[in-house]
């Protein structure tokens, strides 16, 4: 199992790392039983044209060196999208742009689309008029 | 020492071999490469080389060279222990009904576990696993418990391989020596009693009577020899069929060419442990520095196990809120290259089944770290070592928050 040089650089200096105050939406998935948990947060915004947009995402993650990485991809993706864009980007995408990930690590540590979606949601719920 | 130079803190899955026991081997791949099954002068030049080996293997165990045969290594030897006490049972009693009884620990090395699982799984052998302490110990009451009419082998391992707890062969040799005369009045399958010595050689008495037991696997890449090679002791009388066809090697028990260099590597490799008699002491002074400043030093970490009955060279951490694999991989990165019970890093889905079989959970599994110290290591290293991991827990604390609260 070798991990990619762009992995090692996320996982080295992750980017978008914290938490934010106040967020607007919050999204956590894994579990303690498997060793990787994600968590997302949120602060949304209204752009020039009336669109929701992601103005800062932070991450806090605890998990392996692919879980590490692939979350602060993700949040390097989703920074400044609308939410439309946002829940476009998947799993396979930040794997992708990362250079790949081991096999193994495909389905139990490639998870930050998922928490980025449930985050998403998170918001939406919130703000349901 | 220079900062930039690797440390290997990894000893209880490989070692590097010996210079000497390399310059040893050397010859017998190209100069004196006969089979020693060959009867010309090539092959007897062979075979005196893997007798003399056989004799500085029995004279480390205090027992005759025929009591010793050479495997691959500890998995085979350990697949053989098992698999042939059950052949010979199954050959020697026809009555199909009867199924033979294992008894083994719940921390055995995977290639014990699996060859019990397989036996049990094929429907020729009945096997308990037995439970341990949390701090890594099995029971004698238990497995006493556990004994049945028709057992006929106790495998337990000598030292576990992630926690380091010593297990009590010696007092299960001598209970098992009282049992068996019952059982011979009551006309019942005599037990035989293997032991997986694999992590015990360097430090640990293994002299075959003390210990009381029939078989002992060993391997030669953890003393400082090669790997792909090992053995196994078998006392006379062992009731034990070969599973490897295909010759009369080793007493007829372990079919396939001699492994010639890898045998004279052995050899020289456990020659050389009861030559190095200040090593132990050496490496115990280091586990006792390297466990009061980690667990003084680094807050939310703990040791798994035991600080009794541990053997010297292992030490198995744990650190609240971290996960292993990026634990080792940051640690890597810096040059030290250490192990993990995370299933992350081993490309499994559960965590060390020794840890989860001492009651941690599944996130402190996942949060542990073997440290295992071998006889080139030095307290340079260990404070290296220290330094490097502090930071580095620190920074993926900072990374993981507070995440893992929404579970608890």
């Amino acid at each position: 199992m070798k991990y990619s040089k762009k992995v090692i650089e996320h996982f080295t200096r992750p980017h978008n790392q914290g938490a934010i105050e106040q967020a607007d939406g919050i999204g956590t998935v894994g579990n303690p039983k498997c060793g990787d948990i994600m968590r997302i947060y949120l602060k949304i915004n209204q752009n020039s044209k009336g669109q929701e947009v992601i103005e800062d995402i932070k991450f806090e993650t605890l998990g392996c060196g692919a879980a590490i990485s692939t979350s602060s991809m993700m949040t390097d993706l989703a920074k400044g999208k609308t939410l439309e864009e946002a829940l476009k980007i998947t799993n396979e995408k930040v794997a992708e742009e990362l250079g790949g990930l081991p096999t193994l690590k495909m389905h139990c540590s490639n998870l930050a689309a998922d928490a980025l979606k449930k985050a998403i949601e998170d918001y939406q719920l919130k703000n349901k008029k | 020492m220079s900062e930039n130079k690797k440390i290997y803190l990894d000893n209880a899955a490989t070692t590097a071999t010996d210079q000497e026991v390399l310059q040893e081997m050397l010859p017998y791949f190209n100069e004196k490469f006969g089979n020693p099954m060959s009867v010309h002068s090539f092959g007897q030049e062979a075979m005196a080389a893997v007798d003399e080996a056989r004799e500085k293997v029995a004279n480390f165990f205090q027992c005759s060279p025929l009591e010793i045969i050479f495997t691959s290594g500890a998995s085979e030897s350990n697949n053989l222990s098992i698999k042939g006490s059950v052949r010979s049972f199954q050959l020697s009693h026809k009555d199909k009904d009867q199924k033979p009884h294992v008894i083994t620990s719940s921390i055995e090395h995977h290639c014990v576990l699996d060859t019990c699982k397989s036996l049990e799984k094929d429907d020729l052998a009945e096997v308990t696993f037995l439970p341990v302490t949390e701090k890594g110990f099995i029971n004698l009451g238990k497995l006493k418990e556990a004994i049945q009419p028709n057992t006929i082998l106790i495998s337990i391992m000598y030292v576990n391989n992630e926690v380091g707890t010593i297990q009590p062969i010696v007092e299960i040799g001598e209970f098992l020596q009282k049992l068996n005369q019952e059982r011979l009045e009551q006309k019942l399958p005599k037990i035989f009693f293997h032991t997986d010595a694999t992590q015990a050689l360097n430090h640990l008495d293994c002299n075959i009577d003390k210990l009381g037991v029939d078989l002992l696997s060993f391997s030669g890449h953890k003393i400082y020899g090669p790997k792909g090679i090992g053995g196994l002791f078998i006392r006379k009388g062992t009731a034990i069929r070969r599973i490897q066809s295909g010759g009369d090697q080793e007493f007829k028990l372990r079919g396939g060419t001699h492994n010639v260099p890898g045998i004279v590597g052995v050899g020289a490799a456990i020659e050389k442990l009861s030559q190095d008699q200040n090593k132990s002491e050496k490496i115990i002074d280091l586990q006792n520095y390297l466990i009061e400043r980690v667990l003084k030093e680094i807050p939310k970490s703990n040791l798994n196990g035991s600080r009794e009955n541990l053997a010297p060279h292992i030490v198995n951490f744990r650190f609240d809120g971290v996960e292993g694999e990026s634990l080792l991989l940051a640690l890597d990165l810096e040059g030290i290259a250490v192990s993990t019970g995370s299933a992350c890093a081993a490309g499994a889905l559960d965590p060390s089944h020794v840890l989860l079989a001492m009651g941690l959970k599944h996130e402190q599994a996942h949060s542990s770290l073997r440290v295992s110290l071998g006889k080139n290591n030095t307290k340079e290293e260990l404070d290296v070592f220290v330094e490097k991991l502090k930071k580095i827990i620190e920074r993926l604390r900072r990374i993981s928050g507070d995440v893992l609260k929404d579970f608890q």
